[in-house]
């Protein structure tokens, strides 16, 4: 009994220290292998409705049939820094500027991704 | 669960561990998130009470228990949004914490690890369905971590509360 409670424990290092490992290795991956991109691509419940140039600094409304969100772009990142949903997680986000980075906001099925630079 | 047991007596223990799981997700509620930048962590303290009764009761109360409380935190102070990825979420861990526990290779601590990881990527899937954008697979990997993190913590909570139960006649 003992010794199949230390093999049951031995056996949950194994996994947890390989899930760690293998997320961590996936995080350096992914900020290693993405580049800078180059546009702002605003999608509504899988509609695109915009792009905007990083390289530009503009501040713009997004105003969808659920709601309200402002999208300001400065110094080649995209940041949400105002919405009217109930959970505020996307103006929350911290600015975004790699290609592939996403800022979602669930309540207003709102999608702003980065797109351009290389292909990750 | 025991056979022997009348039907009141195991609707009054799926009532109790229910409502024991609704306190804790209300707990989670009050608690600040734990990043505002990241979210989606979050303990998952309600997962104590199905580990409990997966391992003492098993896999049909637990289900019982898990799909009252996902419906009734939803209704109570959650939203649709919520609902769908907890649902999925819940499915899915309870099913890979069940084949574990019946593997009866890993501690109780380890299983409930495994569960937060799945629970976190079928939040994940629940997303990339709900977005119809594959982009957000890129933010798994910070799930995972938190996920293995709040599931070690809810396995030894979980397996403290069985230890502390096991002679404790529930019905």
């Amino acid at each position: 009994m003992k010794k199949s409670a230390k093999n049951k424990i031995k056996l949950d290092v194994i996994v947890i220290t390989l899930i760690l490992a293998a997320a961590v290795v996936s995080l350096v991956l992914i900020s290693v292998l993405r580049e800078d991109g180059e546009v702002a691509v605003v999608t509504v419940d899988g509609d695109e409705v915009g792009r905007y140039s990083l390289s530009e600094n503009v501040e713009t409304e997004i105003v969808t049939e659920n709601g309200k969100n402002v999208l300001c772009i400065k110094d080649g990142q995209a940041d949400v820094t105002f919405a009217d949903c109930p959970d505020g997680i996307c103006s929350a986000h911290r600015p975004i500027d790699k290609s592939g980075e996403t800022i979602v906001c669930l309540p207003h099925k709102l999608v702003i991704s980065i797109e351009g630079g290389e292909v990750r | 669960m025991d056979k022997k047991i009348t039907s009141a007596k195991r609707c009054a223990l799926i009532g109790i561990c229910t409502s024991c799981a609704l306190v804790l997700s209300y707990v989670e509620v009050l608690l600040p998130p734990i990043s505002a930048a990241a979210p989606g962590i979050k303990m998952g303290l309600a997962n104590i009470m199905t580990v409990f009764v997966l391992y003492r009761f098993g896999l049909k109360p637990a289900g019982t228990v898990s799909a009252l409380r996902i419906i009734l935190s939803a209704l109570l102070f959650g939203s649709v949004v919520s609902f769908v990825y907890s649902v999925i979420g819940g499915v899915l861990s309870l099913a890979v914490m069940t084949l574990l526990k019946h593997s009866d290779r890993m501690s109780v601590v380890g299983v409930s690890a495994v569960g937060g990881v799945v629970h976190n990527a079928g939040q994940i899937l629940g997303a990339v369905l709900l977005m119809e954008t594959a982009e957000i697979a890129y933010y798994f990997p910070v799930l995972a971590i938190s996920g293995t993190v709040a599931g070690i913590c809810v396995g030894i909570v979980g397996a403290l509360l069985l230890k502390t139960l096991q002679n404790v006649k529930l019905y």
